[in-house]
């Protein structure tokens, strides 16, 4: 590749599950240390975009690219199941029903991945756990077991976890739309800190005030296509589009 | 002549040393028939073709035909090509394939219902999907199936009295060998009876403290 690649570069991404095309030849690039938000009506393609990135839903078209190495690259079978996993491990993501491993403590959810892939000690991984979970608000949880958890204690253990592997990037889908609304900002709370630490992380949301406080860049997308982006300052109060439009004046009606 | 329990005492030892065969033979086949039915799961649900097929016939094979027939094909089928079992040996082989057959069917549906997400979140941190079914999926599987599995288990422990037909002096055998010297059919079978009984109430037991102790993660 001679071109220069951003930090994560999405080119041309196309996905159809059967004939039903989902994402309509998307470009998108994002660089180190940006936060993008992605705001759209219920099955836009957000999310089959964000997964994407880490080939949860692999694209029928186009190229990912992470820090100048392609992700979606054509490998036989076997060379690309370890490639991807070795990607994976570069890109945290955190999913709207927290997915935490019920039969694992928060310590274990957080320690088994890097333990597994990385090779950890036993004390190594204690003190990463500790990290981590101090960093979320969930030390005094670190021995608790996602059943004795409240939904925005979850997903900040979720968050631990993800980020126990150290990611270069990290992907929220919808993280907090699963919560209790008086939850919602004990997440929140916790996006905003690695936000300033820089973390590069791209945002799926429903939430337009969290949006447009953490983002640098929203993309509305309708219908598998992103119909209009930019800073949320411009976005929100003065889109272009009239999808965009009609969508934020939607959203605002149901927000009332 | 009516029930006499003072014959009892006398051959209290048989019936002791058959309670312990049958325990033995019921708790060595219980485990093998766990641990096999994680892995025939496991085969059934994701081994390539080649090993699949030849994996449905021994399925079929120790569903579709009788527990007797299974321990007289190990225990005197297998000496005509050379492996010569002791006979518990083969009775908890037996015993113990039979049931991981059953217990197999109950995990590839546990594994099946597994949330999609849970596969998801381990992929997302690196695993593969051989790690991630090992660490993540079959564990929960396998918590899920704890009470079915129990009562396949107390089946099992009911079923150990066939063993007695290749020669294992289980308690139903020691049971018949006290009326053999004694012809007190009642009295012994009787206790045996509240042996076996016995030893349920111990497994459900069991049973009861692992689901408690499991219950918290899941
Ligand atoms: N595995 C799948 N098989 C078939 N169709 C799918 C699959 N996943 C998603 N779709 C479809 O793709 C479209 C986009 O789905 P996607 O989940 O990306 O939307 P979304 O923007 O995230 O919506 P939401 O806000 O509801 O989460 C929808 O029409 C959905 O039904
Ligand atoms: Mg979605």
């Amino acid at each position: 590749m001679t071109d220069q690649t951003n930090f994560v570069e999405i080119r041309h991404a196309q996905k159809s599950f059967g004939t039903l095309e989902v994402l309509k030849d998307i470009s998108l690039s994002v660089e180190r240390g940006q936060i993008v938000g992605i705001i759209g009506s219920s099955g836009s393609g957000k999310s089959t975009l964000l997964r994407a990135i880490n080939d949860l839903d692999p694209l029928t078209g186009g190229e990912v690219w992470l820090d100048g190495v392609q992700v979606n690259q054509a490998l036989s079978h076997r060379q690309y199941e370890k490639h991807i996993n070795q990607m994976r491990q570069q890109v945290g993501m955190v999913f709207q029903h927290f997915n935490l491993f019920p039969h694992m403590t928060a310590r274990e959810n957080v320690t088994m991945a890097p333990k597994m892939l990385k090779g950890l000690s036993q004390a190594e991984a204690d003190k990463l756990a500790e990290e981590q979970l101090d960093k979320v608000g969930m030390l005094e949880r670190i021995d608790y077991y996602p059943s004795q958890l409240s939904g925005g204690q979850k997903q900040r253990v979720a968050i631990a976890r993800a980020l126990a592997m150290k990611p270069k990037l990290m992907l929220f889908d919808e993280a907090t739309s699963a919560l209790d609304p008086e939850l919602v900002e004990e997440v929140n709370h916790v996006m905003r800190k690695l936000a300033e630490e820089h973390m590069t992380m791209i945002i799926v949301t429903h939430e337009m005030d969290f949006a447009a406080s953490v983002c640098d860049r929203v993309l509305f997308m309708d219908q598998g296509v992103v119909v209009e982006e930019g800073p949320p300052s411009l976005l929100f109060t003065n889109p272009t589009q009239t999808r965009t439009r009609e969508f934020l004046r939607k959203h605002l009606e149901g927000a009332k | 002549m009516g029930l006499d329990f003072s014959v009892i005492p006398k051959y209290i030892d048989i019936i002791l040393l058959g309670c312990a065969w049958t325990i033995g033979i019921t708790v060595a086949a219980a485990i093998l028939s766990f641990a096999g039915g994680i892995v025939f799961a496991v085969i059934a649900l994701y081994a390539p073709w080649l090993i699949r097929q030849p994996f449905r016939f021994f399925e079929w094979l120790f569903m579709g035909t009788p527990l007797l027939l299974q321990l007289f094909l190990i225990y005197f089928g297998l000496v005509q090509i050379g492996i010569d079992l002791p006979a518990f040996v083969a009775g908890i082989i037996g015993l113990g394939l039979h049931f991981a057959v059953y217990n197999s069917e109950l995990i590839q549906t546990a594994i099946l219902s597994v949330d999609k997400g849970q596969m998801e979140a381990a992929r997302t941190l690196g695993l593969s999907r051989t790690e991630a079914l090992r660490k993540v999926v079959v564990p929960q599987a396998v918590r899920a199936v704890i009470p079915p599995i129990g009562n396949n288990m107390i089946a099992l422990l009911k079923d150990s009295a066939l063993v007695s037909v290749i020669g294992v002096s289980e308690l139903t055998l020691s049971a018949q060998r006290a009326i053999g010297a004694t012809y007190r059919p009642f009295e012994f079978y009787l206790l045996a009876a509240a042996c076996y009984y016995v030893i349920n109430l111990a497994m459900e037991w069991v049973q009861r403290k692992i689901e408690r102790r499991i219950s918290i993660s899941r």
